[in-house]
């Protein structure tokens, strides 16, 4: 393996990542705050076709980006509207947020598939790039991954070094407890909803903006999907996300170098991979819970907050 | 009184050879139904379908009448939806391999319609017809082309699924690539989808960075031909033509070409001669087609161009011995051809000097 693979890998695996580290980071706070969103597919589908439509329209990165997190927004605050102040169950809403944005993005977006745009690629910079070795392994990323990482800071230290993050946190731990001590459940649960509409729409946009530039109907493929499951694996800590979108988004690239070296690990037990140590993951939780050592998992997640007062 | 009769007769006649002039010539159209697997958007499979839908309604006009249904699944749904048009069309083309039951299904009911099943197998009835490409034709002088252009001597092979479908378009490009180039070598990287872009430009990038300068795909988006196009390497293009999406990239695609097909079997529905068959064209049909041919040298080019002529009188065969399975056990003798079934319908083996292992 010379140089170049290794660095093709690396860029490879970031590139796979981001758009899950994105989606989840969003639906971590989401979460914390004590709602399910299970519509994170439908946020990024949309997200994908909006970055795509206005980056072919305008040519500009930056307004496309901030059209597919507007766009996730607006589909997430359908989900705000209904979950929040209409009170609808979490799950079936967010599985119908699921169905609608995939039916909606491949509806609008009918008259793109035909169109490619230019990718948004890395950031060049002279004599620091061109370090070698240090030069393509700390500044050869696209500005949108940086962008990931710098999220999830935020949000670690939005939920555990201010005061509205704690507040966040307690709603999410119990609802009416934060009630009644005067905190406005329904405003912090939308205000989550919305950002974790942004991320989800961020994260579809990579996959049209950086990944491959087309828009294709059903592009982001289940990593709606994964995201949510990695929330779970991360354990709700904004930091094992990385670790996690690492190695959900690293085992595709690693598995597809890996065959272009003739060594064969079925790609069935690959797929299910993400979803085995989700699943092992949440049974640990299970039982650390059962032994009151760590509870991590937000008490009031999924659960219809009501004011009764 | 006599001469009044006369003309009445006359009239009559008149008024009946006309009648019957203009039922023949102003006939019902003649309705035909689309089911599709995906959305007509994807570029691939789907999109070729259609296009062949549109090419039936450029040969027809008005004498038919057609109705197209998308992203159909596989299940219970797709027997539900070929029941509906069953009740309002002559003639029904279901255009996936995993309709087959659902189609024997509703064509054991509806005796009168017409069933056209693509990639089957299966003809219980005599209203239903199969038919199919030779793609591997087309995997023939794509491999050419990629065994003449490569300098890596690395051609990467994008695949979907380990099916005889697949195994015969990378057996065949392999052994042309072969026979113009003894040293290529391909990269057969497995996705294990038809469509998910993401996947398929990592998949391209993952062949790239490990030398492969020329890219195949057997799926259906055209991610890995816009990942070639950035990376400066050449690629080809799947079941329609995609030089928009690699200017420089873009060697050839291989076109899905069903249009005449359909034209032809809706035709004969009007015609009343419609029968039960199983169709397999390749190129000298005219089923498997070929965008143009760019970004190659004028040698290569012609080359191709010949190759294609060759296919077209029926002159080479893909798979024309000695050839050896993978394992050095012989397939083919000297100048030998395999049978249509069931070497070439059931291919599960690749065939001697392909390096990768075969998926199991």
């Amino acid at each position: 393996m010379n140089e170049g693979l290794v660095f093709a890998i690396i860029i490879g695996i970031s590139i796979a990542s981001a758009p899950l580290i994105f989606a989840a980071i969003g639906e971590l706070v989401v979460e914390r705050s004590g709602v399910l969103n299970l519509g994170v597919e439908g946020m990024m589908i949309v997200g994908a076709l909006a970055g795509f439509v206005v980056e072919f329209h305008t040519e500009s990165s930056l307004l496309a980006v901030l059209a597919a997190l507007l766009a996730g927004m607006a589909i997430a605050s359908i989900f705000a509207f209904l979950t929040q102040i209409l009170l609808t169950n979490h799950v079936a809403t967010g599985l119908a947020l699921t169905l609608f944005g995939l039916g909606i993005a491949a509806f609008v977006g009918r008259s793109y598939t035909e169109e490619n745009i230019e990718l948004i690629s890395e950031i060049h910079i002279p004599l620091i790039s061109d370090l070698p070795i240090i030069g393509p392994l700390l500044f050869g990323y696209n500005p949108l991954v940086y962008l990931a990482f710098i999220m999830v800071f935020l949000v670690w230290w939005f939920l555990f070094k201010t005061k509205q993050g704690l507040i966040l946190r307690a709603i999410g731990d119990n609802h009416d407890a934060a009630h009644a001590i005067g905190h406005n459940v329904i405003r912090y649960r939308v205000l989550a909803i919305l950002f974790g509409g942004a991320m989800a729409g961020i994260g579809g946009a990579f996959l049209s903006l950086v990944q491959v530039p087309i828009w294709g109907e059903d592009m982001t493929a289940g990593r709606g999907w994964i995201a949510l499951a990695l929330v779970v694996f991360s354990s709700w800590q904004p930091f094992k996300v990385i670790l996690g979108a690492l190695i959900f988004g690293g085992i595709t690239v690693i598995q597809l170098h890996a065959q272009g070296f003739d060594i064969r690990i079925s790609a069935a037990y690959m797929s299910m991979l993400p979803y085995l140590a989700t699943i092992v993951i949440l049974v640990s939780l299970r039982i650390r819970d059962k032994n009151k050592t760590n509870r991590t998992m937000p008490n009031c997640l999924g659960r219809i907050f009501h004011s009764t007062t | 009184m006599s001469n009044g009769r006369l003309t009445s007769i006359v009239k009559i006649s008149l008024l009946s050879a006309i009648m019957a002039l203009t039922s023949s010539a102003f006939a019902d159209p003649v309705k035909a139904a689309f089911v599709y697997i995906g959305p007509t958007g994807d570029h691939g499979w789907t999109y070729a379908h259609d296009q062949g839908a549109n090419h039936l309604k450029d040969k027809m006009g008005d004498n038919v009448e057609i109705t197209r249904i998308e992203s159909v699944a596989e299940n219970s749904d797709s027997a539900r939806v070929i029941t509906s048009l069953a009740r309002k069309n002559d003639i029904i083309f279901t255009t996936s391999f995993g309709y087959m039951e659902p189609t024997i299904k509703v064509a054991a009911n509806y005796p009168d319609v017409k069933f056209e099943h693509a990639t089957g197998y299966k003809r219980p009835t005599d209203n239903i017809s199969t038919y199919s490409a030779r793609f591997y034709e087309g995997r023939h002088v794509i491999g050419k082309i990629a065994g003449r252009m490569t300098k890596s001597n690395v051609i990467g092979y994008i695949a979907s699924f380990p099916i005889p479908e697949v195994i015969r378009g990378i057996n065949s490009a392999f052994l042309a690539a072969r026979s113009v180039n003894p040293d290529v070598q391909i990269k057969i990287v497995w996705v294990y989808t038809w469509f998910d872009p993401g996947k398929e430009a990592d998949a391209a990038n993952a062949l790239i960075a490990q030398g492969a300068d020329i890219i195949m795909q057997h799926t259906d988006s055209t991610a890995a031909m816009t990942v070639a196009e950035e990376k400066g390497v050449h690629a080809f293009g799947q079941a329609s033509d995609m030089s928009a999406w690699g200017p420089n990239a873009h060697l050839t695609s291989i076109i899905n070409n069903w249009g005449p097909y359909y034209a032809d079997r809706v035709q004969a529905v009007a015609d009343g001669t419609w029968a039960s068959s199983d169709t397999f064209h390749g190129v000298p049909e005219g089923m498997v087609a070929f965008a143009a041919m760019q970004n190659m040298p004028d040698d290569v080019k012609l080359e191709a161009e010949m190759t294609i002529l060759d296919l077209e009188f029926g002159d080479v065969h893909p798979f024309t011995g000695p050839i050896n399975k993978q394992d050095g056990s012989p397939w083919l003798a000297e100048g030998e051809t395999p049978p249509m079934f069931p070497d070439i319908i059931t291919m599960d083996f690749y065939v001697e000097g392909i390096d990768s292992k075969y998926p199991n």
